[in-house]
């Protein structure tokens, strides 16, 4: 026997006999008959509608299954509405359970809440808006916490962490240096491509060095890092706590009396205020090599003039806005990560979006922060 | 390889004629160095609750993914309704995969979906039905599994542990398989809940003809609805039968699971209320 063919299709015959109208049922009525069995029943209603009265003889069906015991009661409750007499007969004794369990009633769809659109939009604005202002409001009470707990450990360095801070900085700081150089000395290439291609027009292209000094030692060199690591570490932390939080993994140690902040958050925020700038000075320096190998290729800059070009361009406070930056976006990644694990309910989907919304919003802080910088050194004239 | 035989010849020989439903032959399922099954056979009868038990990581569930599909096997043959799936053309066991029903340990059911449209997916995904008899018959599974209407458009994070068992029997339900694997239905459940399950399985079995394969650490489902119980230690089965048989076994394992402190009190207690004949064998060897 194959079980992909439909072998019996669910049918009906119309049969006048000296006891009255009969409608032959025969065959599967199931669901593995799709929409013919649905036809099928809209079929019987059809052909029994004008009748006083009609027996319905189940002898012929083979099987029969919820759909089909339901299918054919809805047919009896429709021809009862039309005042037929519908009786049932060689059931067996199986389909007589299911036709009983299956026994037909109104099902009546929930009515819907009324839906405008205007208030609906109104009702997300505001919805979000105070959402925002909650967030920010839990940001800076968490900071808050962090900072008492600090302040409290600093009294009693017993008390400080240090092999898990170690740990936290290995798998913070030592483990992303690849992937910070990579795409530092990529970067740094194609600002120094393009900085030569763009400035030749004006016969200007050793001014590309000062390009690359300034825009990778101020800006892109903290900034690349301090989004590679608020992808790459910042969400690790938010899934790390977040699946803590759902094991009741935070709960233990609140009731063994110990405070998370200080066992879980404060290593790792550490960890990244102290790997982020050693990050960073590698970054600065990725760049600048790669910068200094597409000068030579593409623009004829060999390393040694490129070196003095440097010298001239930069001056230490071009390196240090930099580095000040680092330690300041580490603080921003650290706190949402893990302010958002801590936030995780129960559920696998809440851990997903709690990961998902400390990326967003970490890299988001870390350009504001940027752009908050800039405008300070710019007014103190740094 | 001894067989296991702790069967009494009178089920033996019932088992001739009757209808095999999943015939499992020299499983053989390893990961890894560690081999879990070692030429494990199982029969199924068509309209048997048949029970699994085993201890812990003796591979009740590796046995019911095997058996699904999930978990390919080493060696042996499975045949589920006389077809060796293994062997079937892709859209062939298709087929046979809409046959079957199962209801995961946590449920599995969809969570960006309601419970309404957990309950459609198969239908919609295999079947040409209208929208009204979709909704029509998703709400009919749903007062079967014996809950609310208004359950139907909750989302399965709004339900508790006891609606979420309901809710994916009903979704195991939905295309009236023959056959229903269910991975221990009554885990997590407080003992009434518990019992109200067990006894749904027992009436769903009864009105839908249905086939179970359960697999359960709970001793009172085992009484309460299983026809049959099979023992799974040693990657094998070392027993199957009806409970009384399995009960006599001398096994050490089986006479540590039913006559162990916990089994011990409860087949005590069920023995007097049921079976006036048998008596416990005394607990020390």
């Amino acid at each position: 026997m194959t079980v992909a063919a439909m072998e019996r299709p669910p049918i009906f015959a119309r049969q006048s006999s000296p006891e009255g109208v009969r409608l032959a049922l025969s065959g599967d009525w199931t669901l593995i008959a799709s929409h013919r069995l649905e036809e099928a029943a809209a079929g019987i209603i059809e052909a029994a509608k004008r009748d006083r009265m009609i027996i319905f003889d189940l002898a012929q069906v083979s099987q029969l299954d919820t759909a089909g015991a339901w299918l054919i009661n809805r047919a009896r409750h429709e021809l009862a509405r039309r005042d037929v007499a519908v009786a049932l007969e060689h059931v067996r004794p199986e389909y007589s359970t299911l036709l009983e369990e299956a026994h037909y009633r109104a099902f009546e769809p929930p009515a819907r809440p009324r839906f405008n659109l205007v208030f609906a939009l109104l009702a997300d604005l505001g919805e979000s808006t105070v959402d925002a202002l909650h967030e920010f409001y839990r940001g800076v009470s968490f900071l808050g916490e962090f900072v008492a707990s600090m302040i409290y450990v600093a009294g009693r360095p017993e008390r400080f962490r240090l092999t898990s801070l170690i740990a936290q900085i290995e798998l913070i700081g030592f483990r992303s240096v690849p992937i910070i150089v990579l795409i530092n000395v990529l970067v740094g290439g194609i600002v120094a491509q393009q900085g030569i291609f763009q400035l030749l027009k004006f016969g200007a292209s050793s001014y590309t060095v000062s390009l690359i000094g300034i825009l990778v030692l101020r800006e892109l060199g903290v900034l690349l890092t301090s989004i590679m690591i608020a992808g790459r570490s910042g969400s690790a932390i938010t899934a790390e706590l977040g699946s803590m939080k759902m094991r009741e993994e935070i709960d233990a140690l609140l009731v063994m009396g110990l405070s998370p902040i200080e066992v879980l958050i404060a290593p790792r925020v550490l960890g990244l205020v102290i790997s982020l700038p050693i990050l960073t000075f590698i970054a600065d320096m990725a760049a600048l090599f790669g910068g200094m190998i597409v000068s030579w290729w593409y623009g004829g800059i060999s390393p040694v003039a490129f070196a003095s070009l440097l010298k001239e361009a930069i001056a230490l406070h071009t390196f240090l806005v930099g580095i000040i930056k680092a330690p300041f976006m580490a603080l921003v990644i650290g706190l949402i990560a893990s302010m958002d694990g801590l936030a995780t309910k129960g559920s696998a989907e809440s851990l997903g979006r709690q990961v998902t919304s400390s990326v967003v919003k970490s890299i988001f802080m870390v350009i504001v922060m940027d752009g908050l910088f800039a405008v300070f050194f710019a007014s103190i004239d740094y | 390889m001894t067989s296991p035989s702790t069967l009494a010849n009178g089920a033996a020989q019932q088992r001739q004629n009757r209808d095999v439903v999943i015939a499992v032959r020299d499983l053989v399922v390893g990961f890894g160095d560690k081999t879990i099954m070692k030429g494990l056979d199982l029969d199924v009868f068509r309209g048997e609750v048949l029970g699994v038990v085993g201890g812990s990581g003796q591979g009740k569930s590796v046995l019911t993914r095997a058996i699904l599909g999930l978990v390919p096997p080493r060696g042996g043959v499975i045949r589920i309704f006389g077809q060796d799936r293994d062997a079937l053309a892709p859209a062939d066991r298709r087929t046979l995969e809409q046959r079957w029903g199962v209801l995961f340990q946590n449920g599995a059911l969809f969570s960006g979906l309601t419970v309404k449209q957990n309950i459609q997916m198969p239908m919609h995904e295999t079947r040409e039905l209208s929208r009204h008899l979709m909704d029509e018959l998703a709400m009919l599974k749903l007062e079967l599994v014996g809950l609310n209407p208004d359950a139907a458009d909750k989302f399965p994070s709004e339900l508790s542990g006891g609606m979420v068992k309901r809710a994916a029997l009903a979704r195991a339900l939905a295309l009236d398989p023959e056959l229903v694997f269910l991975d221990e239905p009554t885990s997590g459940l407080d003992p009434i809940s518990a019992a109200e399950f067990d006894e749904l399985i027992g009436t769903l079995q009864q009105t839908l003809g249905l086939t179970v394969f359960m697999v359960t650490h709970d001793l009172d489902s085992l009484y309460s609805i299983c026809d049959r119980v099979a023992a799974l230690a040693e990657g094998r089965v070392i027993a199957a039968g009806p409970l009384e048989t399995l009960l006599e076994s001398d096994h050490p394992w089986l006479r540590a699971y039913f006559h162990g402190v916990r089994g011990g009190r409860l087949t005590a207690a069920r023995i007097e209320h049921k079976d006036e004949e048998w008596k416990p064998a005394p607990t020390t060897p």
